[in-house]
């Protein structure tokens, strides 16, 4: 079963993650569909400096993450026990079925976006931020 | 992140056996921390009078909580029931020292429930068994409410299965009843699920669920059948599978292939829920799996009619086809015109028995 509590905070988070305030109004809006547990598309190409509003839509029955950042912080994911990512700037979890977003501002070079649930990201659940101009 | 609470793993020993035709089974189990350990599983899927007897065996590994396990199914089980007490082993015994020696394939025809719908649900010991109908999406989302750890790979392969027979089966292991009932880590229990099906087949692919690319898995799968099955992918003989250049895991090994003995066959009749099956001439095959979960993106699929023509979609080596709709009208107009034609004679055979008095010929 679903513990109660837990599907609540899923919902507060896509909650968050979908509330009009987080959205920034000249953001671009980048579309990331998940399916069979893998990002499509699974690179991104972005401006230093720019805004983007992701859009993430999870047809799979099983929830996904999608955090962005560098290599560091998806290796500190990886190994960290948060069960579910409060609406931070490039961090959200995605229920099943649903679509939730969340928007960053990307300052330097190229990041990574991934999803670390239990083995997730090892079998492929990973993408890449190239930030050029 | 990773979740903390680490859910339902899945576990599962699977026992395929096959009198004459089909069979399924599933090894992955599923640790605390995520990761994943392939116990070598053994399957009996028998085929006989267009039913196959699935017997399988889960083995409580210790510790608490529950476990879980999802098994599709070619087909509608008609009962589930709890096992022989020595088939899986005798059949172990009968092969063990000799070191060598259809589906229901109508996609398209009814529709899957959008929410996976429960068509069977009993207990055998501490296994709480759950029969569902629906599409892969369906049956994951029915697992994961209901406490099932699924991993990454588990919605591709739900599909993978659902898109040929809609059917899952489930089976949840308590530990705490397991505990009451005072069963000791390695007491497994066996399942025997009774399956009428005109194609039988063996889930492979199912075995790799939740494991590494590289990971090894391994199975013994036993078929029983009313003569000698061709199967697809076709088995290696030993010799070959041993010389085979740049690979410690070849697939599918044929260990042995011959009419099963009369001993064998008296002594699993003789246990329980076992009558049913013949007391002479069966084919007994006793295949070994050994692949990587990467390479294992197939099943076994099994003919055991004589036409020696085993289903490539059984197999999960090609899609199922969609109905065709230019063939479907053309059977419908021969139809309705085979109708009309019988409609004619009946009203001429009428008018011939008014005009004569007497029935017509």
């Amino acid at each position: 079963m679903v513990r109660p509590g837990l599907a609540a905070a899923a919902l507060l988070v896509a909650a968050a993650a979908c509330s009009p305030a987080s959205a920034t109004p000249d953001a671009r809006t980048i579309e990331i569909g998940i399916h069979y547990s893998r990002f499509d598309p699974a690179t991104v190409d972005v401006r230093p400096g720019e805004t983007v509003r992701f859009v993430i839509s999870n047809t799979d029955p099983i929830d996904h993450e999608f955090i962005v950042g560098d290599e560091s912080l998806q290796d500190a994911h990886e190994l960290g026990t948060e069960s579910y990512h409060p609406p931070r700037p490039g961090e959200v979890t995605i229920p099943a079925g649903e679509t939730v977003e969340t928007t960053y501002t990307f300052d330097g070079g190229n990041l990574i976006f991934g999803c670390h649930l239990p083995g997730h990201y090892d079998y492929g659940m990973r993408g890449l931020v190239v930030v050029g101009l | 992140m990773r979740p903390l609470r680490l859910l339902v793993p899945i576990a599962s020993a699977s026992f395929v056996l096959l009198v004459a035709a089909p069979a399924w089974a599933c090894g992955g189990l599923v640790n605390s921390n995520g990761s994943v350990t392939l116990v070598r599983t053994t399957t009996m899927a028998a085929y006989h009078q267009g039913v196959e007897h699935y017997v399988t065996s889960f083995e409580f590994a210790g510790g608490e909580g529950e476990f879980g396990s999802i098994i599709p199914l070619p087909g509608v089980p008609t009962k589930v029931i709890r096992g022989g007490d020595w088939t899986l082993q005798r059949l172990v015994q009968e092969t063990q020292p000799q070191r060598f020696g259809a589906l229901a394939l109508d996609a398209g025809a009814e529709a899957v429930p959008a929410a996976a719908k429960v068509i069977l649900k009993t207990e055998i010991d501490a296994l709480d068994i759950v029969v569902l109908e629906g599409g892969g999406t369906a049956v994951g989302n029915w697992a994961r409410e209901h406490g099932f750890f699924l991993p990454p790979d588990a919605p591709e392969v739900l599909d993978f299965y659902a898109e040929r027979s809609p059917i899952f089966m489930t089976v949840r292991f308590d530990a705490d009843r397991a505990a009451e009932q005072g069963l000791s880590q390695g007491d497994g229990t066996p399942v025997h699920v009774v399956i009428p099906t005109p194609n039988p087949w063996v889930p492979l692919r199912i075995l790799g669920l939740g494991a590494a690319a590289d990971a090894p898995v391994e199975a013994n799968v036993y078929l029983l059948t009313d003569i000698e099955p061709t199967m697809l992918p076709a088995p290696l003989a030993p010799g070959v599978a041993s010389r085979l250049p740049g690979t410690s895991h070849p697939g599918l090994i044929l260990q042995q292939s011959t009419p099963a003995s009369t001993s064998l066959l008296a002594d699993l009749r003789s246990d329980k829920g076992m009558d049913w099956l013949p007391s002479d001439e069966m084919w007994l095959t006793y295949l070994r799996l050994d692949a990587e979960a990467g390479e294992l993106d197939y099943d076994l699929a099994i003919d055991a009619s004589g036409a020696g023509q085993p289903s490539l979609v059984a197999a999960g080596l090609e899609p199922v086809a969609e109905p065709d709709p230019v063939r479907f009208d053309g059977y419908r107009a021969a139809l309705w015109t085979a109708i009309g034609i019988l409609v004619a004679l009946g009203v001429a055979s009428l008018l011939q028995r008014r005009r004569t008095g007497r029935p017509a010929v």
